[in-house]
């Protein structure tokens, strides 16, 4: 008996997680010092998926940028491709000249990709967890939202949809019946959800208590979004620093307490909620018009115009060749993506190409946290840990 | 106008180089030798309150600034009390491309100074793990500079053996 007692001589384990893990979503390295189970030290590598964002938005016209934002966060890029035009369209001081329509298709454009990005997120970590049939509700939920974005723009992912000045193209006829349908089906979906996780033991198990971080801790490390509102922070851009349109709609802001694992999980649930609210909204009071400005040097003129007049002609091979010309300046839009603040930093310096191209990455700041929040804990609990720190290696890498 | 901006001027006025205001947006720009006690007061003094360093970057001015003031550390800040923002910013010259780090500030800021560090080569002094983060250790130069061709390509080394 004496000797099951006696104190073995153990030394932690070094252990390499990642950068492909099967339990993980995202290309990212855990170098993890272990005692037994236990987490003693994480360090977190990223950068696999670093393909020189800035330099290549420093490289082309201002319009060329677009189909690079849609690669930073690719489960909600329409929101990246919103948060640059607000920025390029501040510094070419045009912002207040928008066209409402336009403004109205974004705000509703950045609510659906904010739907699809959680129930990504929520399904990824269903399923990393185990609970193979939630994720496959959350999948077909989000297949359904994507079903809507494609109708918009013609693609699920990379969106590529807005454009300085405007918008690619209006929005579908039927659309409002659409997003009805579509709707009613999410609603049932949420239910599903609901009843599968939310007082499931097996899954509160893994998420109640871990990952827990305190507000002033979220705060010294820059988190924002679903994450630092589970620790209970009520900031959020679009109530703090409203844009677009999310000061005509009503909507709330869920909060939570202890800032673990499974309070993120509410605060996105309950923001899926709030996503399908401001969308209804926004589709009764959605104003008809153009959804272009009407100034030939930031967007181009009409199709029909360009092969018509020669005045538009000559705006298109300019704004093409040369890129449109924004003035000196630079401009920080804030605006509130799935993850959290997604800030464009501009720099023009005159001319069609941007001197400096910036994104905040909230993705960024989240994963610096993850060593912090998983110190002490069981191995196993990094999977759900970083699970709801949701990173998104095309934003967090750039 | 520049309301914020002057107030922080006023703060500590050794610090502030300029003040200006651009379409509503403040920003400062202070020396780089007192950067790191200004952000320590702009963090604490009661009118200020900036508990969220939003965002650090770099800004290379090759070519159209001299070597004096090259590259411009930016930094974004909130104040989550008073829901404001501003920019500081902190001109670093080419000959000595340092600058104090502020993680003691803002925890958060380590990763953002690494990848400064990383993409525009600027030394974060007090740091304390100033290494190459999104790209590979033995990647040579710093690819963001303005001055690090479009096209250079480098081998991926491993490593030996």
């Amino acid at each position: 008996m004496s000797e099951l007692r006696m104190d073995l001589h153990t030394e932690p384990m070094i252990l390499s997680m990642g950068p492909s893990h099967p339990a993980t979503h995202g290309t990212v390295r855990f170098l993890l010092k272990l005692d037994g189970e236990k987490i003693l030290n994480c360090d977190t590598e990223i950068g696999y998926l670093h393909r020189a964002f800035e330099k290549h938005c420093e490289n082309g016209t201002w319009t060329q940028a677009f189909p690079y934002t849609d690669r930073l966060n690719y489960n909600s890029a329409v929101q990246n491709n919103v948060a640059y035009a607000l920025a390029a369209e501040e510094l070419l001081g045009v912002a207040g000249k928008m066209p409402e329509r336009a403004v109205y298709v974004r705000t509703i454009m950045c609510e659906l990709a904010r739907l699809a990005d959680h129930y990504t997120n929520l399904g990824a970590a269903t399923l990393e967890l185990g609970a193979l049939t939630a994720f496959l509700y959350f999948v077909e939920a989000r297949e359904l939202v994507w079903d809507l974005i494609e109708s918009v723009c013609g693609a699920r992912l990379t969106s590529n949809y807005v454009r300085i000045g405007g918008l690619a193209s209006d929005l579908p006829e039927g659309f409002a019946d659409h997003v009805k349908r579509v709707f009613a089906t999410n609603r049932e979906h949420w239910r599903q959800f609901d009843k599968l996780l939310t007082k499931n033991r097996i899954f509160m198990d893994r998420m109640r208590d871990t990952g827990a971080i305190s507000a002033e801790d979220a705060i010294a490390l820059g988190f924002t979004g679903p994450c630092l509102r589970a620790a209970g922070v009520e900031y959020d851009v679009r109530k703090a620093n409203p844009y677009l349109v999310y000061d005509r709609v009503d909507f709330d802001v869920p909060v939570g307490t202890t800032g673990d694992n499974f309070d993120k999980y509410l605060v996105r649930m309950e923001e899926i909620n709030q996503s399908l609210r401001i969308v209804e909204q926004l589709l009764g009071k959605l104003p008809k018009g153009p959804i272009n400005i009407n100034d030939a040097s930031v967007r181009n003129p009409a199709k029909e115009d360009v092969k018509n007049q020669i005045q538009s002609m000559i705006h298109h091979f300019k704004n093409t060749i040369e890129g449109i010309t924004v003035p000196a300046g630079e401009v920080y839009v804030p605006t509130e993506g799935s993850n959290g603040e997604v800030g464009f930093y501009l720099v023009s310096v005159g001319g069609g190409k941007p001197w400096k191209c910036r994104v905040r990455p909230p993705s960024f700041a989240l994963t610096q946290g993850v060593g912090e929040m998983v110190k002490g804990a069981f191995l196993a609990d990094i999977i759900p840990t970083f699970d709801m720190i949701n990173l998104i290696g095309g934003e967090c890498d750039r | 106008m520049a309301d914020l901006a002057e107030r922080i001027k006023k703060m500590s006025p050794d610090a502030v180089a300029s003040v200006s205001s651009s379409l509503g947006q403040e920003c400062v720009v202070v020396h780089k030798e007192a950067i790191l006690e200004f952000m320590r007061r702009l963090r604490d003094e009661e009118g200020m309150l900036f508990n969220f360093m939003m965002d650090l970057t770099v800004v290379d001015y090759l070519g159209k600034r001299d070597a004096g003031s090259r590259f411009e550390v930016v930094y974004h800040l909130y104040s989550l009390k008073h829901n404001h923002r501003v920019r500081v910013k902190a001109p670093v010259s080419q000959a000595d491309p340092a600058i104090d780090s502020v993680v003691q500030v803002w925890r958060g800021a380590d990763w953002f100074e690494r990848e400064a560090w990383d993409m525009y080569g600027i030394t974060f002094k007090g740091h304390p793990n100033l290494k190459r983060i999104l790209l590979y250790e033995e990647f040579v130069g710093h690819p963001l500079r303005k001055d690090y061709p479009l096209r250079k390509r480098q081998p991926l080394l491993g490593p030996e053996n």
